[in-house]
């Protein structure tokens, strides 16, 4: 198997993303951010980066649970909101979901999910307004790749300083950061159910998947040649899938265009025009 | 003869020239009081790096009765100036150029050959490409400029040193790329490996100004440098923060170096034109 190496440099990596966010939050007129703290790896690293960079007194760290949520979640995130100092609020969901639930004796379990982390974001953008703090998000890169969010849900935010980390690289630099223990080393998991873990709603590991999308994507590796390099053919083409297929849900919607400069083709500044 | 040099890395307000301006103002002030000679600053410091669209809104002509270049122009009494800009030609074609200004006049306009259209790089859809690469004479002697991915190519540099130049300045807006286990960015560490090269192969001086800051997701990480002409590191700048660095140039040592090393002396130019015919002209 190809030598595949997805150590960062943890000061490094603190260093620019730090300074992301009080970059892109300070040059907008702002001071503070809004972070929905799951409990999870993902919401604690961008919590603690936060802090780092704003203070901790600037940012809001909001616990939402829902009726199921387990109460390692919640006990995880207060761990992390007593460890940095942040402001927070606890805002339970079950009353904002529940009447939408009734409605449909026969939904889904992902109707549901997809329900709580739009719920969720209708709460830490209410939140966003109320503080007068931008949200802070919290998708890594190898769940924004394998399109494992709920769009408008959880992958919405003003900002992600942790979205070009692959997950195992997200579990580096919390570590380095003092993130703690229970929260690196328990099993990750969206919670939106009892049991649910992503790596078997996955079904592959994000140590392995990591690997694979390193050499795929950053290293520009053609599908034939991970294969040749070890990983199983399968897998390989169920990832490879997977990746374009969501392709959707990385873009703002594409807009028809009729005129002679359209939003998104031939319209074109960045986001921090001006600043 | 010593040569007082300063590069500034500085982060700047994409499209806000006159914000970007004051910014320049007050650096060569301070510059000023520390008997700088020559000041540098990065890559299109007037305006921001990824313009887009607002490059026909930043652009400005080197000329005294220009708003922007007016105070500068005043301002390079005192100290020499190179200032990095969008330059718009009297065809209305955009360059990302770099302006050297010195006892108000300008003696030298780069306009960049290499434009970067590929990976996260989208200049060639934005700007013209620069068409000469020119050595300029300076009271420090004859120098050159390249801007960014001018220098990622070896020919513009060793372009220059054949034109007399014995001072390269070198301006970048680069963003940072590659986080492996290194305490250095694979970016950083690249370009501080190729200022290094040049200087050993061209036995002259290399400074490089590259800016700080964001742009949307993208981070320029600074980390100015001046290299001798015996490869010799001088001064490094921080990363990722804004710092004026200033180095003194013991220009005598071209001289030393070069009496050791006559690697000037023996290039066979004729060698290079006549193999560059033979290469070109090949079906």
């Amino acid at each position: 198997m190809t030598d595949i190496d997805l150590t960062i440099n943890t000061d490094l990596a603190r260093t620019i993303l730090t300074g992301f966010i009080k970059s892109e939050i300070t040059r907008v007129g702002f001071s503070r951010a809004v972070v929905g703290l799951s409990g999870g790896i993902d919401s604690a690293l961008s919590c603690v980066l936060a802090a780092q960079a704003l203070g901790p007194e600037n940012v809001l760290a909001v616990r939402m649970p829902y009726k199921a949520s387990s109460r390692d979640s919640l006990d995880h995130a207060q761990l992390l909101i007593d460890q940095l100092g942040v402001q927070s609020r606890t805002i339970e969901i079950t009353d904002m979901v529940e009447p939408l639930i009734q409605l449909d004796s026969e939904m889904s379990k992902v109707r549901k999910g997809n329900l709580m982390a739009r719920a969720r974001m209708i709460v830490l953008y209410d939140q966003s307004e109320a503080f007068k703090g931008l949200v802070v998000g919290t998708s890594n890169k190898t769940e924004i790749l394998l399109g494992y969010s709920t769009m408008f849900g959880d992958s919405a935010s003003a900002l992600n300083p942790i979205g070009d980390l692959y997950k195992t690289q997200v579990r580096q630099l919390s570590r380095a950061l003092n993130v703690p223990a229970p929260i690196v080393d328990k099993p990750p998991s969206a919670d939106l159910w009892a049991g649910q873990t992503d790596e078997t709603e996955l079904g592959f590991t994000y140590e392995e998947v990591d690997r694979l999308l390193y050499l795929l994507i950053d290293q520009r590796y053609m599908p034939q040649e991970v294969i040749e390099a070890g990983f199983d053919e399968k897998f390989v083409n169920g990832v490879v899938a997977r990746v374009r297929r969501f392709q959707f849900k990385r873009m703002l919607p594409p807009i028809a265009k009729i005129s002679n400069r359209t939003i998104g083709y031939d319209f074109l500044y960045l986001r921090d025009w001006g600043t | 003869m010593k040569l007082h040099l300063a590069l500034a890395q500085i982060n700047t307000k994409l499209g806000d020239v006159q914000a970007n301006l004051d910014k320049h103002l007050s650096l060569i002030d301070e510059a000023k009081k520390r008997k700088t000679d020559l000041l540098v600053f990065p890559e299109l410091s007037l305006t921001g790096y990824v313009l887009q669209d607002l490059v026909s809104f930043v652009a400005h002509r080197p000329t005294d009765d220009d708003p922007v270049f007016k105070p500068l122009l005043a301002a390079s009494h005192d100290l020499d100036l190179v200032v990095g800009f969008v330059d718009e030609d009297s065809r209305h074609r955009f360059f990302i150029a770099s302006a050297y200004l010195s006892g108000g006049k300008v003696l030298h306009v780069h306009h960049k050959v290499y434009l970067p259209t590929y990976g996260l790089f989208d200049e060639g859809r934005f700007f013209a490409w620069g068409d000469s690469v020119r050595a300029f004479d300076t009271r420090f002697g004859r120098m050159g400029m390249l801007i960014c991915e001018d220098f990622w190519h070896a020919s513009p540099p060793y372009l220059l040193w054949l034109d007399g130049a014995d001072i390269l300045l070198f301006s970048s807006a680069s963003p940072g790329r590659g986080l492996g286990d290194n305490e250095k960015l694979e970016s950083a560490r690249w370009v501080e490996r190729i200022n290094m090269a040049y200087a050993s192969m061209f036995t002259c001086f290399v400074a490089h100004a590259n800016r700080v800051g964001y742009e949307d997701g993208l981070h320029f990480w600074g980390g100015t440098t001046v290299f001798d002409p015996n490869g010799e590191e001088l001064v490094h700048g921080p990363y990722n923060e804004e710092a004026l660095t200033y180095a003194e140039l013991d220009l005598n040592q071209l001289r030393r170096t070069r009496a050791r090393l006559p690697l000037l002396r023996d290039e066979r130019t004729g060698l290079v034109r006549s193999e560059l015919d033979r290469i070109l002209s090949r079906d």
